[in-house]
């Protein structure tokens, strides 16, 4: 485990954008081998929206995000072993091979969930806004969503009850143009997501997507008056994700139009690298991060292939806090 | 006959019912892009009115369904994945299966809701729900789960031109299966089921992809000189009883293949009704094979094992046929 650029917060960013790049180029290469089962849905694109929103975050406060699973807990500083491990399967996944792609959630890292049903977050985020501020803590809650989400009704609910409690929630319209097939354009009426603030009375925000240093100012502010009892603030990051809706799939499913050059050209990680190189960081040291992170992911990975496989009991735990009894006619045939 | 797949028979069934009724037709997330292969080339048929794209808003998109129907549409939803309708519960279950009831006969829902059972392929719990019993419990909602594209066909074509809601649940085990199906105007019933197999030991009552893996199970049986009947009830709401009664009055001997979980599933309210009705008839216990009352894990080394499978089925059928041993606990 790497230490480089944990005391430099500027480093810390872009070691955090690197370890997303680097861990999904990975996953996506061994998933296209067979070794990861089930839909890998990649953050490719995204690393900016993702990290510069948990950049302004405390370890203990609050995040739930999306089936778009990968980025937010490693921005959000989760260790890489258990992530990998739950992409192959492994009983020591961090979910202990229960979830997998779509539900990478690491609750010592204060997340609340993953979860693969679009726009089911939102309540679960102003809930747990509502539940810090009944108990004194200073905590807040932020939300991912996609541009797709925000047409569910659970999304709105969420943002509603929310503002009108006054609680410590943030909610981040990860808009990267697309649901699946679907153009923004084509699901989502108005001109921006964060228009709809207005609505609710809240602050809404844009913010570049692709500018790391921006979402993180954005959102800054936006826990500045969670915090101090101001109630949520609505933000839409622009962004793009590389991939398609999911990799691998044999075929694609999303239309690139002539944009999409444009958009990758604006990668995330290459921005926020020049920055750094025109604020006087030395190349090396860039380099020596990137190195550090391929270390990492490689030792996640030795780590995720030397785990054991969940043995057949444990499908029976973690529906109620026991175990359930297994049915001896279905036990008999594991 | 055509040897097609079940998606083909989706396919087939919408295009035909599109062309033949103005009224029908289609909308769901991405299905201008034909993401399951049910519409393919639809938009240059139908044209993009007919064929749309929704937003993620299923409780909007499906209740819209419903609205549109009362005024004299046809809607066919495609809901993708059977996991999705959970948002959409409160549309389904407290306008579209009441209105006619609620409001004394006036309403008219004549709409489809499509979507697949999604299992087995490390999708985890929140994608890989098998939820048409929890419809069964909500009347005003007919039933398909079919378990072969000729079936799959016949049916989806019936379930346009009912005046009732149907759920059209399309088991994803079943999609690239090719089956026999006969061209031309092959409508089947709604409430009418089939026997997929005749046999005389014992009756093997199968749900959906349950039907499949009963099918397999009664070949195994045959190689140790058990006849199995199996029983394909097709229609869920309504449920063929006599037809499945009629079996286990020949055989006396009842097993039900549901892949729900297995409190409350289909197998269970089909073993209530043999219990029921055919009492007398029986010479041992009837058996459920189902999923057992667990989530389903991404990990494919325990998700695969939860389903019901030959193994089980045969060893169900072992028990049934063999001395007066009682179902453990
Ligand atoms: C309630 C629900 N409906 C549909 C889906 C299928 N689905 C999964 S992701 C997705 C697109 C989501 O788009 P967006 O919110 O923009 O997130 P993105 O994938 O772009 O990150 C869809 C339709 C789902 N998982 N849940
Ligand atoms: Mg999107």
């Amino acid at each position: 485990m790497t230490t480089t650029g944990e005391n430099d917060p500027r480093l810390e960013k872009y070691r955090r954008m690197q370890r997303i790049r680097q861990f999904e180029a990975k996953a996506e290469k061994i998933h296209a081998d067979g070794e990861i089962p089930g839909a890998l849905h990649t953050y490719a694109g995204m690393e900016a929206s993702g990290v510069g929103a948990c950049m302004a975050l405390r370890d203990d406060d609050y995040m739930v995000g999306t089936h778009r699973s990968h980025g937010h807990p490693i921005a959000k500083g989760a260790k890489l072993r258990p992530l990998m491990a739950e992409l192959l399967g492994k009983k020591t996944g961090v979910c202990s091979g229960k979830g997998g792609s779509m539900h990478l959630s690491d609750f010592s890292m204060g997340s609340l969930g993953e979860t693969s049903i679009v726009g089911s977050g939102g309540p679960v985020a102003a809930g747990a806004a509502l539940g810090a501020k009944l108990q004194g803590l200073d905590r807040v809650a932020l939300c991912f969503f996609g541009d797709g989400a925000s047409s569910e009704g659970a999304i709105h609910e969420g943002m509603n009850l929310a503002a009108v409690w006054s609680l410590p929630a943030i909610f981040v319209c990860e808009n990267n143009r697309f649901g699946m097939s679907t153009p923004t354009s084509d699901a989502v009426a108005g001109e921006n997501v964060a228009d709809r603030a207005h609505g609710y009375g809240i602050p809404g925000v844009i913010v570049d997507g692709q500018d790391v240093d921006a979402v993180e100012a954005a959102v800054r502010e936006a826990v500045d008056r969670a915090r101090g009892g101001k109630g949520p603030t609505l933000i839409e990051t622009k962004t793009y994700r590389y991939g398609d809706h999911a990799v691998n799939m044999g075929r694609e499913l999303t239309p690139r139009g002539p944009e999409h050059d444009e958009w990758v050209k604006r990668d995330p990680i290459t921005i926020y690298r020049q920055r750094l190189i025109e604020a006087g960081v030395a190349e090396d040291d860039l380099d020596a991060i990137d190195k550090a992170v391929a270390d990492d992911v490689a030792d996640a990975l030795q780590f995720a292939r030397d785990s054991a496989y969940p043995v057949f009991e444990e499908a029976f735990d973690h529906v109620f806090v026991d175990r359930l009894p297994i049915p001896a006619e279905v036990q008999a045939h594991a | 006959m055509a040897r097609i797949t079940f998606l083909e028979a989706i396919m087939q069934a919408q295009q035909e019912e599109m062309q033949r009724d103005d009224s029908v037709f289609i909308m769901g997330e991405d299905v201008r892009c034909n993401v399951f292969g049910t519409t393919t080339g639809f938009v240059d048929a139908f044209g993009a009115e007919r064929v749309r794209d929704t937003p993620i808003s299923e409780n909007g998109f499906i209740g819209a369904a419903g609205g549109a129907a009362m005024v004299g549409m046809r809607p066919i939803v495609d809901a993708t994945i059977s996991s999705f309708l959970f948002p959409a519960m409160d549309q389904i279950c407290s306008i579209i299966a009441k209105s006619r009831y609620i409001y004394g006969g006036q309403a008219r829902l004549p709409l489809v809701i499509r979507s697949c059972l999604f299992y087995g392929n490390s999708n985890a719990a929140q994608h890989s729900d098998r939820p048409y019993p929890m419809f069964m419990n909500m009347p005003g909602l007919k039933i398909i789960a079919p378990s072969c594209a000729s079936d799959m066909k016949g049916l989806l074509k019936a379930a346009v031109r009912s005046d009732d809601p149907v759920l059209s649940f399309e088991d994803s085990t079943c999609w690239m299966a090719k089956d026999e199906v006969p061209e031309g105007e092959h409508v089947i019933p709604l409430g009418k089921g089939d026997i997929k197999r005749e046999g005389t030991d014992i009756t093997i009552i199968g749900v959906a992809g349950g039907v499949n893996v009963a099918l397999k199970a009664a070949k195994a049986l045959e190689a140790e000189g058990i006849s199995a009947e199996v029983i394909d009830p097709r229609t869920l709401v309504p449920l063929d009883r006599e037809l499945i009664l009629q079996s286990v009055r020949k055989t006396g001997r009842a097993i039900c293949v549901d892949p729900a979980h297995m409190t409350c599933s289909a197998a269970s309210e089909i073993s209530a009704t043999i219990v029921e009705n055919a009492f007398d008839a029986l010479r041992a216990p009837v058996l459920r094979v189902t999923t057992p009352d667990t989530h389903l894990p991404f990990s494919p080394h325990i998700e695969k094992p939860l389903y019901p499978s030959v193994e089980r089925i045969v060893d169900a059928a072992r028990k049934v046929m063999g001395a007066k041993q009682t179902q453990p606990a």
